[in-house]
């Protein structure tokens, strides 16, 4: 495949992007610039970097939620915001990092509301969307929590309801802000699988901030590394998670080591 | 599980309901009084008037103020509903961005110049959009801003606008209560308290509670999503900025017609929405014309009670409404907390 294409088949194409943050009585502090990276379906991406390196800005931006301070975004072959919220809805959801509920609601309703961009105005939700929604509860391993209130949810069950959410809405390109950070070591495992099943069973594309490197070397095919100092890197899984690239971007050395044919980071 | 086996025909079946609650309530509020009519010959006298006193009384007396209370009761309890998702928080009511300081100053300003009863609901209702507009112009920024994605919002600065402008209000109230003279006082505290004895509508003003669930119908699931917090609401397609402008527009004429017809009656806006909510869940395109409904036939029971209870003493409805609402509204936060 020639690159034109490539860029024209990705569901999402960055160019040059600069993040800032605003600071209180000083200049703008820059998260990163010039980042590239096409990202096209049947990839897996992992947003790597420390604390504060501007991932969850990253992502944001990406959604379309902020406006970067340079670059471009292209979704679907458009500028983002090209697209009218309601059709960008349809090409990518985001899963932020939390979700505060303010009124009680079942669980299943909440699910529900991931069906919002596909339904028209005057459409109520049919058994089809319902169907989706069960569908993706059960996925979750929340089937049994359908009629539960989501206000009484641990805080990892919720983070699975918006998963859910996000699986029910269904898009193109999933944008997920630490979906594995409230989770016990099963529920990850249980979690990566089902994204990986979407990435390679329905051509799915998944962006997903991690801050485990060996789970993320699990499922990536590909990672973008925010070193905290301004600089990005992004690509194919091997270019970006080497031990030279993590132990600088991460202030402190890491090594890599292979067993049960899986390859693990260890702080050394 | 399918989505009619889901729902069933509960939604229609809750509204009906209501509708048959509302017009029992207007029946026995047509009947009683200072004469007691029958009720089997009220429909007579209602439809088929003859010159006889009581097909007067229900005409002239009883019916305009029944119809009053009614709307009031709906527009309020719409307004509650509405503030509500607006400002995501489920104890917000329609005076909480300050309206009713707004309306309640421009009411007594007329009332302590002697003005008549037209200006007095004119001064109240021009009061309550003059704060609308100076709390939208003061906020409506942070009434776009969704804070990237996260379900935090902007609301708690658009509430403190909100409270601030009222408490300016509320200090020309004071000063106006302070200086006016003596034996206007007490049509003063009576407009504050709430008091549909001298209610006089304009027949229009009784479209509006259907007209405004008419055109929020469209909007509900938008409602919905907005109570998940902008953020997420925005990321599934919802335009919030316009979403939550509509809302507030919608919400303050409302309470605004309200106020200029009864004056502040409290707590139905509150206590009707919120009770609704835990009976039948909060999907607002069953909750807001419920709330139209179930609002109008509390209020117009509550007025019933004030004008019969202590007759021929008449009490302002808002102490019946505070002494109802506020019980109820403690027993509901119990019920909720023990969940």
């Amino acid at each position: 495949m020639s690159t034109t294409t490539r860029v024209q088949a990705a569901l999402l194409n960055v160019q040059a992007l600069r993040v800032e943050v605003p600071q209180a009585g000083a200049a703008p502090r820059c998260l990163f610039s010039g980042l590239s990276m096409q990202v096209l379906p049947g990839q897996f991406w992992c947003l790597l970097g420390p604390n504060g390196a501007g991932k969850t800005q990253l992502l944001h931006t990406l959604a379309g939620a902020r406006a970067p301070q340079a670059g471009e975004v292209h979704l679907g072959g458009r500028p983002l915001n090209a697209w009218p919220l309601s059709e960008r809805a349809c090409w990518r959801g985001l899963v932020p990092q939390q979700v505060q509920d303010a009124f009680s609601a079942p669980v299943l309703d909440v699910v529900l509301q991931g069906r919002h961009p596909h339904l028209s105005r005057w459409h109520w939700e049919g058994d089809a969307d319902l169907a989706l929604a069960q569908q993706a509860l059960a996925r979750v391993g929340l089937a049994e929590m359908a009629q539960r209130d989501v206000t009484t949810l641990s805080g990892g069950e919720r983070q699975r309801v918006a998963l859910a959410t996000l699986l029910t809405q269904d898009p193109p390109l999933a944008l997920l802000d630490e979906p594995l950070a409230h989770l016990d070591l099963a529920q990850q495992l249980r979690v990566l699988a089902l994204l990986q099943d979407e990435v390679l069973q329905r051509g799915r594309a998944v962006v997903m901030s991690v801050h485990d490197l060996s789970l993320a070397q699990r499922v990536a095919t590909h990672a973008v590394l925010l070193t905290g100092n301004g600089a990005a890197l992004a690509g194919p899984v091997g270019e970006v998670m080497t031990e030279a690239h993590l132990s600088a971007a991460f202030g402190h050395p890491l090594r890599a080591v292979e067993a049960q044919g899986q390859r693990w980071w260890l702080p050394a | 599980m399918t989505v009619s086996q889901r729902w069933g025909a509960r939604p229609w079946t809750v509204l009906a309901l209501l509708a048959v609650l509302l017009a029992a309530v207007l029946l026995w509020a047509l009947a009683s009084g200072s004469s007691n009519l029958p009720l089997n010959q009220l429909p007579g006298w209602l439809f088929q008037p003859d010159d006889s006193a009581e097909a007067d009384i229900v005409h002239r007396l009883r019916l305009p103020r029944a119809l009053a209370a009614m709307t009031t009761g709906a527009l309020l309890a719409l307004a509650g509903a509405l503030m509500q998702v607006l400002l995501r928080n489920p104890l917000a009511d329609p005076y909480v961005l300050g309206l009713s300081g707004g309306a309640a100053l421009g009411a007594l300003s007329a009332l302590a110049l002697g003005c008549g009863v037209w200006l007095v609901h004119l001064g109240a209702f021009g009061g309550a959009l003059a704060v609308v507009l100076v709390v939208f112009v003061l906020a409506h920024h942070d009434m776009g801003r969704i804070d990237a994605v996260s379900s935090q919002d902007g609301s708690p600065r658009l509430l403190l606008t909100g409270v601030m402008v009222s408490s300016i209000s509320m200090a020309g109230v004071s000063l106006l209560l302070t200086l006016a003279p003596g034996e206007r006082l007490r049509g003063m505290l009576f407009w504050m308290l709430g008091d549909l004895s001298g209610a006089d509508m304009p027949w229009p003003v009784l479209l509006a509670p259907p007209l405004l669930c008419l055109l929020l119908w469209p909007l509900g699931r938008e409602l919905n999503l907005l109570l998940r917090g902008p953020g997420p609401a925005q990321m599934l397609g919802v335009p919030v900025a316009r979403v939550r402008g509509v809302i507030y527009v919608a919400a303050s004429m409302a309470a605004a017609l309200a106020v200029a017809t009864a004056g502040t009656v409290g707590f139905v806006g509150l206590v009707v929405p919120h009770a609704l909510r835990l009976l039948i869940g909060n999907d607002q395109r069953l909750l807001l014309p419920a709330s139209a409904l179930a609002g109008g036939a509390f209020l117009l029971a509550a007025d019933t009670v004030a004008r019969t209870i202590a007759s021929p003493l008449q009490l302002p409805v808002g102490v019946i409404t505070a002494l109802v609402g506020a019980p109820t509204f403690i027993l509901l936060l119990r019920r909720g907390a023990r969940r």
